[in-house]
């Protein structure tokens, strides 16, 4: 019998389950990977290099573009770094908010992950069901930033404004019934604190209900259960964070470990994995949708009881209210400065990292002493978790490649950068 | 926080005397310099040493120091004729050079002990050879693989022992190194598709480059050392 060759395949880069852009050069015998060569970089940006060109400011909103279905986690990281440098205090209110902004983002990535993931290996309504959750969040963001994903939030100092007192609401319209006018509005009556805590008393039944439909189910077990196994100690050498090192049981995460923000005065548990394979890795990302509810749940509450100041009052390095600029010569004159030139780091090098629903995100910063970041390094976490493709499909069938892709939650807006 | 950092830095200055080089920080973080040569050496024991036991490699990031400290806009003077716009952009340096400023391009890594939960930066200067070189740490943390192609990429240094040193985020046949610092902002081709010859193109740039904020460098005394001590005292 004539002894069958390896030959290669081209997976991508315009494929459903490729998440985006990514090119995969696969050498396979018979239906069995023996090697992947994923090819990336063709959502290239230069995210950095745009930043050396521009005010400190002016970057935040690349940030969003970068992982962008976990937006505000990516500023976070960006304003924390320009903050380290600054030897900025934020105040306490900005750093709940920021706190529970986060955690939504947290539940907005792994809703988007759970839907694209389960649609990859056969679980389409997985897909239907968590994109009813994440108009909600959607609508958060809007609520508080007027845009519903690229938000611009986050600002060194604080966050942009204060949360808003009342949710904007669906307007009449021909094509909606009163009766359906109020079922879409009941929950929209009050602030928007009042919102996001209706969004948590209901969210855990809701994950309930993906659980039903994929924990027990036996054919997603079988596509996900010791697929790309993942040892403790090469997850540790291949620079895995987040989900993918917690799935391999390494007790690891930034917000206990290295606490940023008011995460060390909010409780909740990290879920951690036993097998490191992709059904592992599952059960973490649902676990931690219960933990940031209630992570989000505890924020409400703080925020409803004290009222403060969102952003720091040192109108160097943020603007002065419209009023104040109306009628105070100071205020105008920071306003310029602020809008036109922007404002100088000291010079020196920061890293700040967030945990980023992927893992570690980490902003590098040097600065030379300008109004612009003279380097700006993204440490994005997908990008070490894709370079460890090859070796988590070595031996695998080609169909669950495309498991391995979804179990590694890759954005190429944060890979590609 | 910063007491432990102080224990490990001592823990350094003990093991590594002269090799490693201590770089002051405004942040609280521990920087250290050091010479290439010893780069190999130092991060195997930074691992493997149960003191250190940085057994993760975060990151690792090329810096190009061309224009460090350097500004478009000076405003400390006043002039006959008033200030320039300061956007008139600098001569673009070629990188024809047999040699480079030894302190030019950088290689910085970022570590991190999940045992003692610590994070340290070390920064290696690829010296004056064209093009820039410094041994690759795969060996050491199998995750420098994709890092290390990166700054292959993006700023030309090679990287000695990679298994596989290839672009990584341009386009496949792509000139140059687009972030030193001069290479344009707006890069040297643009790509469009052109009907007649029936396939994608690559031009020279029509676009001219613009700065619309001119970089500026302020004498800020809110951050001088002397003022802050006086706050304190």
């Amino acid at each position: 019998m004539a002894e069958i060759q390896s030959y290669t395949m081209n997976f991508g880069p315009q494929h459903p389950a490729a998440h985006g852009v990514l090119r995969l050069v696969l050498e396979i015998e018979g239906e069995v990977i023996q090697k992947a060569d994923p090819h990336i970089g063709l959502l290239h940006r230069a995210t950095e290099k745009l930043a050396e060109s521009k005010p400190y400011n002016q970057s935040i909103g690349y940030m969003d573009r970068l992982d962008y279905v976990s937006m505000m986690c990516n500023e976070h990281a960006y304003v924390m770094a320009i903050e380290k440098l600054l030897g900025v205090q934020v105040p306490e209110r900005a750093q709940y908010i920021r706190v529970m902004f986060d955690e939504i983002t947290r539940i907005l990535n792994h809703l988007m992950w759970l839907g694209a993931h389960g649609l990859d290996i056969g679980a389409m309504t997985m897909f239907l069901y968590c994109f009813r959750e994440r108009e909600d969040l959607m609508d958060c963001y809007e609520a508080v930033s007027g845009t519903r994903m690229h938000a611009t939030y986050y600002r060194p100092g604080g966050v942009y404004r204060d949360l808003p007192e009342a949710m904007p609401k669906y307007q009449e319209s021909k094509f909606r019934s009163k009766k359906e006018l109020d079922r879409m509005n009941a929950n929209r009556e009050g602030s928007l604190l009042d919102f996001i805590e209706s969004f948590t008393d209901r969210f855990p039944g809701c994950v309930d209900e993906y659980e039903t439909l994929l924990t027990d189910n036996r054919i997603w077990k079988q596509r996900t259960v010791n697929i790309a196994v993942v040892t403790p100690e090469r997850a540790i050498q291949l620079g895995f964070s987040g989900p993918m090192l917690r799935g391999s049981g390494v007790e690891w995460d930034l917000r206990k470990k290295q606490p940023y923000d008011v995460y060390d005065k909010v409780d909740f548990d990290i879920p951690v994995g036993v097998n490191g394979d992709c059904y592992d890795r599952y059960l973490v990302r649902v676990e931690e949708l219960r933990q940031s509810n209630r992570i989000i749940r505890q924020c409400v509450e703080w925020l409803r009881n004290n009222p403060g100041p969102v952003i720091v009052d040192d109108h160097k390095i943020t603007p002065p209210t419209r009023v104040e600029m109306k009628d105070d010569m100071e205020s105008l004159i920071h306003h310029f400065k602020l809008f036109t030139e922007g404002y100088c780091i000291p010079e020196g090098e920061a890293y700040a990292a967030v945990e980023h629903p992927k893992g570690e995100f980490g902003v590098y910063m040097i600065s030379d002493g300008a109004n612009k970041p003279y380097r700006v390094k993204i440490r994005a976490a997908g990008f070490a978790h894709l370079s460890a493709m090859s070796e988590m499909v070595e031996g695998h069938m080609l169909a669950d490649v495309v498991a391995v892709i979804g179990t590694q939650d890759i954005v190429f807006g944060e890979v590609d950068r | 926080m910063i007491e432990r950092y102080e224990t490990l830095a001592s823990k350094i200055d003990a093991r590594f005397a002269e090799q490693m080089l201590r770089v002051p920080s405004t942040c609280g973080e521990l920087t250290y310099e050091l010479d290439k040569d010893n780069l190999i050496e130092i991060a195997t024991a930074l691992r493997n040493e149960a003191d250190f036991g940085f057994e993760m490699l975060v990151d690792v990031c090329g810096v190009d120091y061309l224009s460090y400290g350097s500004d478009q806009w000076k405003t400390n003077e006043a002039t006959d004729s008033g200030y320039s716009r300061g956007v008139e952009q600098e001569p673009v340096i070629l990188d024809e050079a047999d040699e480079f400023d030894p302190r030019r391009f950088a290689v910085v890594y970022h570590l991190l002990s999940l045992h003692h939960n610590f994070r340290l930066r070390m920064r290696v200067f690829t010296g004056t050879s064209n093009p820039p070189i410094v041994k690759s740490v795969v060996d050491i943390w199998n995750g420098a693989n994709w890092f290390e192609r990166e700054v292959f990429d993006l700023f030309g240094v090679l990287f000695e022992g990679h298994p596989d040193l290839r672009r990584i985020l341009t386009d496949y046949g792509f000139i140059g190194h687009p972030f030193r610092k001069d290479f344009p902002l707006i890069g040297n081709v643009e790509v469009s598709y052109d009907d007649a010859e029936g396939r994608v193109v690559y031009k020279p740039v029509s676009i001219e480059p613009r700065t619309l904020v001119p970089r500026v460098i302020r004498d800020d005394n809110r951050y001088s050392a002397d003022l802050k001590d006086a706050k304190d005292g």
